[in-house]
């Protein structure tokens, strides 16, 4: 894996941020950071926090406290929309697609293409959606159904090239192959290669240790919505992340 | 044996269909509907398909149909509006005011000024929308369920519409307005024929460009015959309806009155129809707009798929807020136009136009196919739907069903058409 070059400015920098519904503090005082072209991995137990921080970071949830920076400037994301204007696309748990509706009406949501008297092109969507979801599902042919009839793998590239033909240069993925099969997964590994290399930055939640160690450069792992430490994942061993996962503690040789 | 060559034809038949890529769903209303058509037919010895019937059905579905086409929105949305037909009747009772008292009096105008028919339609409009989107308002940002604030909305609305004539009969209305009530504004025979002409050629030109857009972005499309089938059934039917309405005969006294005040004879055997009545237009016009909003602007896309995930469409960037405010907004303006309709039918303000009418409404947009669970309906799905409840009770009329039996059979309709729906839709897996 190359180095990647952290002495300039973040990508992003979340700083302090705070989040609680009722009593339970969902995030408690998390500072990470992401760097062009990184992968980091955020990890943690069920119900760490991992999906309220990022979702704060697309703009889904409103934060109470903490402040966000891109590309070193105080941003200001309080929807979904502001969080677009940064160029930060997400990839839901939970799929945010509308099932009633085909592939490329959903790819296009919100972000419609029009003729010149302003009415959507569904022509030119279609036409687009077929070439972005040849990359990633070639063998892909049901462009005119809802995506309710599609499988969990097929919804999740709808999702997937949602993103990369918006060009995002921040990347949220949670836990983006929880739906997919071998070889589906395979390529989503290699699309986070690939955009790697376009110096895009990436905020990758998944549960399994082992990809999180093929995938990512950093990890940040989180337990009872706070931060225990973020690591490299070169200088750890599986055993020391699933140590700071479930024991809250980090790995001595770096704990200094 | 007769399996074996019964199998191949059933194979063939239906290719035949697939090839023309039709609705299934609107297929089968449309043959439940020509059924229905049919079995009043016989059952009243060929009084119900007459032109003058058919004429009388399409007028008195337009007021229904028209607020249907919105109420498909609410339902797509996940919301439903309670309050259509007392909102009917304040916008109703508003212009009837304006048009008798306001303008004539207040303002000095004096009965049938030109002026008064369309300033009375735009404060009606306008009121709709507001009210309307007060509800919306209501529901989308103070979060109060919409079944809260329109049951509300059909209290208040009926009331405030006795209050605002004082509880009177407001009548009669501007000749002008009364133009779109049906029987008393028509198009007559040449312009019928030159408005189906235009339809025509209009739908045409419409598969025309959309089979070229899909070519040139080397999309499959239908075989050519397809094409030229789904042409022709639809010249057909454009055609054939202005055809009855043009066949539907003025009679001579009223034609003979009819010169008179033009300060003509009539001359000697003169015979003309009614033609299309510019209700009929209206309730046209609003299809193809309100099918252009569903199908072509993001506002109908954002409308879907709100329906369809609430929370897709709101990290999508929707402001479903006010997208709420909008539909509500809609529905509020096609009241103000159903008001229209309703009140220069019977030409005169009532305070009992409109009651029962969000019943009404409501079945038909389910009966034409719009599913409660919200993100699916069509706009011609409703249209229909109204035609067929207002040919079932005018046919079960014309029996000489009492009324009382026709409210049950509507009933009865209106669930059984929802259980077909959803047989049908577990069948097809949609
Ligand atoms: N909308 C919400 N309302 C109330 N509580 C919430 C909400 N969203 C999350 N929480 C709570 O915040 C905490 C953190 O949830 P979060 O979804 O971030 O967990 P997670 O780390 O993503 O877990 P998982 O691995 O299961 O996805 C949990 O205790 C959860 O119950
Ligand atoms: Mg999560």
């Amino acid at each position: 894996m190359t180095e990647i070059d952290r002495t300039g400015t973040p990508l992003i920098e979340m700083r302090n941020m705070a989040k609680a519904f009722g009593g339970i503090r969902a995030v408690d005082d998390v500072t990470v950071n992401l760097f062009p072209g990184e992968v980091v991995g955020v990890l943690g137990h069920n119900g760490a926090g991992k999906s309220v921080l990022m979702k704060m970071l697309s703009g889904a949830l409103p934060r109470d406290s903490g402040d966000i920076y891109v590309n070193g400037q105080l941003a200001e994301i309080d929807n979904p929309r502001d969080a677009r204007n940064y160029q930060i696309e997400t990839i839901y748990q939970y799929l945010a697609l509308a099932d009633n509706l085909d592939a490329a009406s959903n790819l296009f949501l919100g972000r419609e293409l029009v003729t010149p008297m302003g009415l959507v092109d569904d022509a030119q969507m279609e036409a687009e959606t077929r070439k972005i979801m040849g990359r990633l599902t070639p063998n892909f042919r049901r462009f005119n159904t809802p995506v309710a009839g599609l499988s969990g793998g097929q919804r999740q590239s709808v999702a997937i090239s949602r993103a990369v033909y918006f060009n995002a240069k921040i990347l949220i993925m949670d836990e983006p192959t929880a739906a997919l099969g071998v070889e589906e997964t395979r390529m989503v590994a290699e699309l986070i290669d690939e955009l790697k290399k376009q110096g895009i930055g990436i905020f990758l939640i998944d549960h399994d240790i082992h990809q999180v160690k093929a995938l990512c450069d950093r990890a940040s792992v989180m337990k009872n919505g706070k931060l225990v430490g973020t690591v490299e994942v070169d200088k750890v061993t599986e055993d020391d992340l699933l140590g700071m996962i479930i024991l809250g503690k980090k790995p001595e040789h770096l704990a200094a | 044996m007769a399996e074996t060559l019964d199998e191949p034809t059933r194979v063939q038949k239906r290719n035949f269909f697939a090839a023309l890529e039709l609705d299934t769903r609107l297929l089968g209303m449309i043959g439940a509907f020509i059924v229905l058509c049919l079995v009043f037919n016989v059952l009243t010895d060929g009084r119900f398909l007459t032109p003058r019937n058919i004429f009388n059905l399409t007028i008195q579905t337009v007021s229904v149909a028209i607020m249907a086409t919105g109420m498909v929105f609410v339902i797509v949305t996940r919301n439903i509006d309670l309050s259509v037909g007392s909102l009917l009747a304040t916008c109703s009772a508003i212009m009837a005011m304006t048009q008798t008292l306001i303008m004539p009096q207040w303002l000095g105008l004096g009965l049938e000024h030109p002026a008064i028919a369309p300033v009375a339609i735009l404060v009606g409009l306008l009121s709709g929308m507001i009210i309307g989107a007060f509800h919306g308002w209501l529901i989308g940002y103070l979060t109060i369920p919409a079944f809260i604030v329109t049951l509300g909305g059909l209290f208040v609305w009926r009331n405030v519409a006795w209050h605002l004539t004082g509880g009177q009969t407001i009548g009669p209305l501007d000749q002008n307005f009364q133009l779109f009530g049906g029987i008393n504004g028509t198009l007559g025979e040449t312009w019928s024929w030159v408005f189906g002409a235009l339809a025509v050629v209009a739908s045409l030109y419409g598969l025309m460009s959309a089979r070229r857009a899909k070519v040139r972005h080397d999309f499959p499309v239908k075989p050519m015959w397809a094409e030229l089938t789904i042409g022709g059934i639809i010249t057909a039917a454009i055609l054939g309806f202005i055809w009855t309405l043009n066949s539907y005969q003025i009679p001579t006294r009223r034609l003979e009155r009819m010169f008179e005040a033009r300060g003509e004879v009539m001359p000697e055997g003169f015979t003309t129809g009614y033609g299309l009545p510019i209700s009929v237009l209206v309730l046209i016009v609003v299809a193809i707009v309100m099918t252009v909003v569903a199908q072509r602007t993001r506002l109908g896309r954002y409308i879907f798929a709100f329906g369809g995930n609430p929370e897709a469409a709101q990290l999508s960037g929707i402001r479903t807020r006010a997208l709420t405010v909008r539909v509500f907004m809609i529905v509020g303006a096609l009241c103000a136009i159903s008001a229209v309709v309703a009140s220069a039918r019977q030409t005169f303000h009532s305070n009992d136009i409109g009651t029962l009418d969000e019943l009404r409404v409501i079945a038909a947009a389910v009966i034409g196919g719009t599913a409660l669970a919200g993100g699916v309906g069509t706009i011609y799905g409703a249209i229909l739907g109204a035609l067929i409840m207002q040919s079932l009770q005018s046919g079960m009329a014309m029996v000489g069903v009492d009324a009382p039996y026709q409210n049950i059979v509507v009933g009865i309709v209106l669930v059984l058409a929802v259980y077909i729906d959803i047989l049908y839709r577990k069948r097809t897996g949609s």
